[in-house]
């Protein structure tokens, strides 16, 4: 590691953001191309085998009594499914399946990367892009392909007097487009704060005088953490949820 | 020289922590395409294991579970009404049985009461003709006593009247004695 060579002083030594750091698995290089393996594709890829072991093989025995591994796998399933009917409407079902990948691979991936030493692969603004713009663009697809010109209504406030309305669909339609951005950066932007901040503590660890003071600080910080692990998974399925729900059902 | 390696590779990550420290990886825009080629492939993997394996199973087991749920409830649904009907015949049964004994009671009650009206009638009857019976021969006891009190007080008029040394009439005592009688 880059703080190892910076160790040796024994002073403080931070570089909270190393571990966000996309480099190739082999070779030793640093030139990430696009098909490079890299650190980023392991964890992907763990994150993959955790869905499969979970939902896959959790669920071998499809039993009538289910064990503990199938019933987390039911739950997990339950918690989409009843989210996606209640938010999104019952019309949505047929988005489940996407939107059960979303969770999925968001919550394995945020809690593979409360691993010690492992990569945050949903810390990256590029990785959530993806996701948020998927969302945003699925969405608008669909309540273009369903409603037509009709979807514009989700603009036109029509319940607001009429001097407003244009104003408010100034503002809605901004709000509509900053919605990916927002989504984007909301996940990234609190696991990559919260492992830049364990980091952080762990530096001051190196500090005999304030190393349990900093150990207590991680401990808390890392209890903290699993739960916005779940918590953004959580907020980021819901708000899709949200936000088809405009699509299906755009008027106000 | 196998110091020297891990000293390399430092110096690499040295030199390519300088070159990144001015902002943050996640702003490395020539990860961008390595990332984002690598997240589409895992999500298209997660979504064909979910959608054509694991929501498919987990959803027939659930709904497998909700299927043996209902007919369960159903089972016991049939049992609890079975149950009640049971107890109704039973209730019936036991208010037959008591309207029959109570039948029953009724009826033995009337025929033990008609044997003793009539028993008692058949026991009137007989103390009544016992009665006009007694009273007849008391009548005819009492006829008898009469005429013997004649009778007697006759002879003893007539042997008073002779004591007396008159000779006595027979026909103005039986008189006499009669209208003693009678008064």
């Amino acid at each position: 590691m880059a703080s190892d060579a910076h160790g040796d002083e024994g002073g403080l030594v931070f570089h909270p953001m190393d571990q966000f750091i996309v480099k190739p698995l082999f070779g030793g290089g640093t030139d990430v191309g696009l098909f490079t393996i890299t650190n980023v594709t392991l964890w992907m890829a763990l994150a993959v085998v955790a869905v499969f072991a979970l939902l896959v093989v959790g669920t071998k025995s499809r039993a009538m009594i289910p064990s503990r591994g199938q019933s987390i796998a039911e739950m997990a399933y339950l918690f989409i499914y009843k989210m996606v009917e209640d938010v999104a409407g019952k019309d949505a079902v047929k988005f489940f399946p996407y939107i059960m990948t979303l969770f999925m691979f968001i919550v394995m991936a945020n809690f593979l990367g409360l691993l010690p030493m492992s990569f945050t692969t949903t810390s990256h603004f590029a990785v959530t892009a993806v996701l948020a713009l998927a969302v945003f663009l699925t969405v608008t697809i669909t309540g273009f392909v369903l409603h037509g010109a009709k979807f514009l209504g989700l603009f036109w406030v029509s319940s607001a007097p009429l001097p407003l309305r244009p104003i408010l669909a100034i503002i809605e339609l901004i709000s509509y487009f900053v919605r990916p951005v927002s989504h984007c950066i909301r996940l990234a932007g609190n696991i990559m704060a919260g492992h830049a901040v364990i980091k952080v503590f762990a530096g001051f660890a190196a500090i005999a005088a304030v190393s349990p003071l900093a150990i207590v600080a991680i401990t808390a910080m890392y209890g903290l953490e699993v739960l916005v692990a779940f918590i953004q998974a959580y907020v980021f399925t819901i708000l899709t949820c949200v936000y088809l729900h405009d699509a299906l059902h755009p008027s106000h | 020289m196998a110091t020297d390696a891990p000293k390399d590779a430092h110096g690499a990550a040295d030199a390519a922590h300088a070159a990144e420290s001015a902002g943050m990886p996640q702003l490395d825009f020539a990860t961008y395409g390595n990332q984002i080629f690598w997240l589409v492939i895992a999500l298209v993997a997660i979504f064909l294991i979910l959608s054509r394996v694991a929501l498919p199973r987990i959803a027939s087991v659930l709904a497998e579970r909700q299927g043996a749920i209902t007919k369960d409830l159903a089972a016991a649904e049939e049992l609890k009404q079975q149950a009640v009907e049971a107890e109704e015949a039973y209730n019936k049964a036991l208010a037959d049985a008591k309207a029959e004994a109570a039948k029953i009671v009724a009826e033995t009650k009337a025929e033990i009461q008609a044997e003793l009206d009539e028993a008692t009638a058949k026991a009137d009857a007989e103390i009544a003709a016992k009665a006009a019976e007694s009273e007849k021969a008391i009548a005819v006891i009492r006829e008898g006593a009469k005429d013997s009190i004649a009778a007697v007080a006759k002879d003893t008029a007539a042997e008073i009247v002779s004591a007396l040394g008159q000779n006595a009439d027979e026909a103005a005592l039986a008189a006499a004695i009669d209208a003693q009688l009678k008064g």
